[in-house]
């Protein structure tokens, strides 16, 4: 008999090409993605050993974390210059390595544009049962279509652009099993801040998680490509879900997905990716869905969650002496105190977006909260950046641009902006921003900045009072709604 | 790469557990295309800090970093790795590393050396006054006052640093291999890998 394998396992042992004797593999990459920050090293490294790219056909190059969210050509057409050299730089090397090495590139105007993570899923590149990699760590979201997908360095960039594979070692599995029903006011994006509450930033190093349960089973692809993002912020490199009618639903007819008997035989072979009865994980981790909240960050880790109806933790009640220090040290930073209600804290900024938090439906249930609002007095500055062209004239299609500059938001062009501030889409130092995308680190959404992560919906509910709230209180008013 | 063997010398008794890319190297320092010259945005925020280990002369150029559990989580920007090169650094001792980081480290021949909390608290005690010895061919850290300390590393890993090698020239000896893979699944799976023209 076939000893019962795990989701992960199926995939791994399809994309062995060659196992050495220390356990060590050379595993097949099937779908490369190529932004403008993590390839410039690499395309030059090729150049100068005088190697191509071994398969052009399955790498996609995109530029997203740079590219300013303002308007990009004239009326004329003509490209507005990017006023950062080196932002221009990075992209004009992206322009000049994709078409010398035979990429695809889709270019900062066009409509497919947007981050990569968001591109991916929506061209139908990422698909199920596939390796996908790219030089950023936020790859993991690819696992929400059954990609076993995982961020790589440059170095790697560059062996895969020459080789189409990487060498690894097997991971450990981790099953992250959330059953029950979520409780009112209850997005992905809180499953995601609860998964790395429970398990920590460390937690899942080592490990690939599969997301199993109820929870999962009913949630829409664009929730579970937020949650299977936020893996990397429980430490594990990649986050899978088994594909399934929702996923093919999602998958069919994308410009890039398979076609015809083509569709039929990947669909029949997808139906077998599935974790076996009797399949062991190296751990188990379970989550009572009816125990997650609307959740928000108090500190500079992911891990730093509190319920947005909680306080802000004592230092003093951590039980392991570097996390006291490290607890003081985020609350100095973020300038809070410990016991202050989280419901009292003012945020100034409003960031919506990220590969996180930026496709239809996010953009969505922000807007339902916003419909007929203002932005409250105190907020400085708000702002919508949708994950890709295509998000974003599907949402003018639907009319949530309209609601959202009638609310006070800005409504800017796709890319990852404010989420790690390496386009001018910064927050100033010492103030504060409810943020939809992941990570909460120092510096992270700009020297000084502070940063509560949220889901779309509490996004919108901090945007509407001017401080951190429990998005429930405003939904009350907002009759029959639900997020 | 340059090989790796032995690195004896000052060690930054860093300890700082969680450590996120983004704390080694700013994400402003990522719109260079060249992968020298990121030592001088390493721990920029850190170094704001009146008496930071970074800029206390005790330990400047230490080519040995210890740090606590977690190093280099969050981002995959190998720009963490050569900004630590760039300041000289060619060993990182941490109780655990993230695994993107330590691949990155490796890549760039900086020995990621795993030992348990124990351990990194008497490195740091050391480091304070006196110099570490990490043998990468022995798998052991020491210092003048007997310690020992073993660490297991992955042998491939090992074979690479010791000797410099370049990766990619090494997967490319085994082109026909990957042919034969890729053959095979464009005839079970076109969808997947179309068969080259």
């Amino acid at each position: 008999m076939v000893k019962p394998r795990t989701l992960y396992e199926k995939i791994w042992d399809a994309h062995v090409v060659e196992r050495r004797p220390d356990g060590t593999c050379l595993i097949y990459i099937d779908r490369h993605l190529v932004h403008e920050v993590t390839s410039p090293q690499a395309f030059e490294g090729l150049r100068l050993a005088g190697r191509k790219v071994r398969r052009p056909d399955l790498t996609l190059a995109v530029p997203d974390h740079n590219l300013p969210t303002t308007p990009r050509r004239d009326a004329d057409g003509k490209r507005i210059p990017i006023a950062d050299p080196q932002s221009a730089q990075q992209l004009e090397a992206l322009e000049r390595n994709a078409p010398e090495f035979g990429v695809r590139l889709i270019g900062d105007a066009d409509v497919e544009q947007g981050i990569v993570h968001v591109v991916g899923p929506e061209q139908g590149f990422t698909l199920p049962g596939t390796t996908l990699v790219c030089g950023d760590s936020h790859t993991s979201s690819h696992g929400a279509l059954g990609a076993l997908a995982f961020g790589i360095g440059t170095s790697e960039v560059e062996h895969v652009l020459a080789t189409q594979t990487l060498l690894l070692k097997q991971s450990k599995t981790m099953a992250v099993v959330v059953e029950g029903e979520l409780g009112f006011g209850v997005t992905p994006k809180d499953v995601a801040l609860a998964i790395c509450g429970r398990i920590g930033t460390a937690g899942g190093t080592g490990y690939v998680m599969e997301y199993r349960g109820s929870v999962f089973r009913d949630m829409s692809i664009e929730g579970r490509l937020t949650v299977a993002n936020m893996s990397i912020e429980a430490g594990a490199r990649s986050g899978l879900f088994a594909p399934d009618e929702t996923t093919f639903a999602y998958l069919n007819g994308r410009p890039m997905a398979p076609k015809g008997a083509d569709w039929d035989a990947a669909v029949a072979w997808w139906r077998t990716l599935v974790t076996d009865e009797g399949a062991v994980f190296d751990k188990i981790v379970v989550i009572d869905a009816a125990d997650i909240v609307p959740t928000v960050t108090w500190g500079t880790s992911p891990e730093d969650v509190v319920a947005v109806t909680g306080v802000v933790p004592d230092p003093d009640s951590f039980e392991d002496a570097s996390k006291r220090a490290a607890a003081q040290k985020s609350l100095d930073y973020m300038g809070l105190t410990a016991g202050q209600r989280l419901a009292d804290v003012a945020v100034e900024h409003i960031f919506i977006g990220s590969c996180t938090n930026s496709r239809i439906e996010d953009l969505r249930a922000a807007a339902a909260l916003l419909d007929g609002r203002r932005i409250a007095s105190g907020i400085k500055h708000a702002m919508v950046v949708p994950g890709s062209g295509l998000v974003k004239r599907q949402a003018e299609a639907e009319g949530l641009d309209r609601i959202f500059v009638a609310a006070g938001f800005e409504w800017r062009e796709p890319g990852c902006s404010a989420c790690l501030g390496m386009n001018p889409d910064k927050v100033p130092a010492g103030e504060r921003c409810a943020s939809t995308s992941n990570r909460n680190f120092m510096g992270r959404q700009g020297p000084g900045a502070r940063t509560h992560l949220v889901s779309p919906a509490m996004a919108a509910a901090a945007a509407l009072t001017g401080r951190l709230t429990d998005v429930r209180e405003l939904l009350k008013d907002r009759e029959g709604m639900t997020l | 790469m340059e090989t790796l063997t032995t690195v004896e010398g000052k060690a930054y008794p860093f300890g700082m557990k969680n450590v996120d890319t983004d704390i080694v190297i700013p994400s402003h320092w990522l719109k260079t295309i060249s992968r020298t010259g990121l030592g001088k945005g390493a721990f920029e925020v850190l170094r704001k800090e009146p008496g930071n280990v970074f800029d206390d002369p005790a330990y400047a150029g230490s080519p040995i970093l210890i740090a606590g559990d977690n190093f280099g989580c969050g981002s995959s920007r190998e720009h963490a790795a050569w900004a630590l090169g760039d300041l000289g650094i060619k060993v990182v001792i941490a109780p655990s590393f993230s695994d993107i980081f330590s691949s990155n480290a490796f890549k760039n021949g900086i020995l990621t050396v795993v030992l348990p909390q124990a351990a990194i608290d008497r490195l740091m005690e050391v480091a304070r006054t006196d110099e570490i010895h990490v043998d990468l061919e022995q798998q052991t850290v020491t210092t003048q006052f007997q310690d020992r300390f073993a660490f297991e590393i992955d042998p491939f890993r090992k074979h690479c640093l010791l000797g410099g090698l370049d990766e990619i020239g090494l997967t490319l000896g085994d082109a026909d291999g990957i042919a034969v893979y890729e053959k095979s699944v464009a005839q079970d799976r076109p969808w997947m890998i179309p068969a080259v023209a």
